[in-house]
């Protein structure tokens, strides 16, 4: 139990001023200023709106800074912002079919129409530290090339044409507002797949990765192929009822990744491949990978799967534990006072040695 | 660039997604008499995506916006929902809105419009031939034993 404790204001005034200089740190060296982060530090602030559940690049590139680029304290920061904005409403649900691609690339298909983009990746570098950089070398020109205005139609709609994947359902939901809503209503479950998928989209990073990985060495085994991973803008439209039309208010960047799986096939179900499928803010494939792994994971009930004990199966350790600010809240709180629980421990160990020491001396 | 007339569906879009840098300096012109019937609301809109791109719905997370609405004197009412937090933005696309349903529009069209299609289209652009650049090219290696 936490016991409310008064004192101590004024050595609280002082950490937080001693902290406003550390952030800064050594004054010779120049500001850091709100732009350069969100322009050069752009994963980290994908990042923080991904988890923050926010999309907007200058306040996440400036919770950065405040957080001294602690990313779960920036994300925080964001989480408390977001709650004091009033929600006007809900987008249409947006197109990634209609995504403007800089990137795009799958595992399954070779040549896949609309090709293999690799966009601007770590993947192929040698991971070996660039002295250029420290040395603020202006890099060349990206290169360009005629664009195909071709469409970049999802690959997987070609199986699924075929009928070697399983169809998508349409939700539940009559319109936006009923779409349900962690941030509006308490998890309960068994938890529908829109409401995993949006615990998923702003969970953290590294659970996320962990259990799609634990996935991949055989806890809840469910062999997954990149069937497309796609970075690029999307549209974000909105009915506008007092005009009676729809408008495309924001132009944002996400990162998709559908995976192909398996499916051995039930007494209602011909054999077919089923889905998994994340989708996220900002550029973050780790994190959209880990979202498809862990989703199809999750189905594993819905697809009558053997069900062990894999923790990436166990819909409620997933959902219940993969919130960094819910996780690091819970995990904090217990630096603060607990003089009183403590003392009712001390007291009772006391009491037992006691207890024990006379039992002792009554037998000898 | 396409010539296409402005739809005010197209329009408000657009003005939406503009950064305010580039509508000031398009359309840095002193604002006509009118009255707020909604002044700048900084709020959220929930984005929300489908399952497997094409299945149920789901809230994917929010988009900062800023709302207004503005009343020229001539009675012509203009609405903003606009990407960030800037409610000169809000305000300046509120009354953008208004004027190009007004007589004063067909100059609008020219002088703000099509410069801020032009200049979206040309970010696209530039992105698409960046990453058409990366496409990768296939090509079969000779077998050893052929």
């Amino acid at each position: 139990m936490y016991v409310a404790v008064k004192g101590g204001e004024r050595a609280i005034e002082h950490a937080h001023d001693w902290l406003a200089q550390a952030r800064r740190g050594d004054m010779a060296v120049p500001d850091l200023g709100v732009a350069q982060i969100r322009e050069q530090l752009a994963l980290a602030v994908d990042r923080v709106m991904a988890e923050g559940s926010l999309h907007d690049p200058d306040l996440a590139a400036l919770a950065l800074k405040q957080a001294r680029g602690d990313v779960i304290e920036a994300v925080f920061l964001i989480r408390a912002f977001r709650t004091t904005l009033p929600r006007f409403g809900a987008s249409v649900p947006v197109d990634t079919g209609d995504m403007q691609i800089i990137r795009r690339i799958s595992a399954t298909f070779k040549d896949a129409p609309g090709g293999q983009v690799l966009g601007p990746t770590f993947d192929y570098t040698h991971r070996l530290l660039d002295f250029d950089l420290a040395d603020g070398v202006a890099p060349p020109p990206a290169p360009e090339a005629a664009a195909s205005p071709d469409p970049v139609p999802h690959i997987l709609s070609h199986l699924g044409e075929e009928g070697l994947m399983q169809p998508e359902p349409a939700g539940d939901a009559e319109n936006a507002q009923d779409v349900p809503d962690l941030t509006r209503a308490p998890l309960e479950f068994p938890a529908s797949r829109p409401l995993r998928l949006q615990a998923l989209t702003r969970a953290d990073e590294g659970f996320l990765l962990s259990l799609a990985y634990s996935t991949q060495r055989g806890y809840g085994r469910n062999h997954a192929f990149v069937g497309e991973l796609r970075i690029g803008h999307v549209r974000v439209a909105a009915h506008m009822p007092e005009l009676g039309f729809d408008i495309e208010f924001a132009d944002i960047l996400v990162t998709e990744c559908e995976t192909v799986n398996q499916f051995q096939g039930s007494k209602s179900e011909p054999a077919q491949f089923t889905r998994g499928y994340g989708l996220v803010f900002g550029q973050s494939e780790r994190k959209a990978i880990s979202m498809a792994l862990v989703d199809r994971a999750l189905r594993a009930r819905e697809l009558g799967e053997d069900m062990g004990d894999a923790p990436a199966q166990d819909e409620e350790f997933v959902l219940s534990h993969c919130d960094n600010i819910q996780s690091s809240g819970f995990l904090e709180h217990i630096k603060l006072p607990h003089y009183v629980d403590f003392q009712a421990e001390l007291e009772l160990i006391r009491k037992l040695r006691r207890d024990a020491g006379a039992v002792r001396e009554a037998a000898q | 660039m396409t010539a296409d007339p402005f739809a005010r569906r197209d329009w408000m879009g657009l003005i939406a997604r503009a950064p305010l840098a580039r509508l000031d300096a398009l359309w840095p012109d002193d604002p006509p008499a009118f009255t707020w019937l909604r002044a700048p609301e900084m709020g959220a809109m929930m984005v929300q995506g489908r399952a497997g791109a094409v299945g149920a719905a789901f809230n994917l997370g929010e988009v900062t916006v800023t709302r207004a609405t503005v009343r020229l004197d001539c009675g012509t009412v203009g609405h903003a929902l606009v990407q960030g937090r800037s409610a000169r933005k809000a305000e300046r696309a509120a009354l953008l809105d208004a004027l190009l349903q007004t007589g004063a529009g067909a100059g609008l069209h020219a002088r703000v419009l099509g410069p801020l299609r032009d200049a979206e289209c040309g970010d696209a652009d530039t992105r698409a031939r960046r990453a058409a650049a990366t496409k990768v090219d296939f090509f079969t290696m000779a077998r050893g034993d052929a």
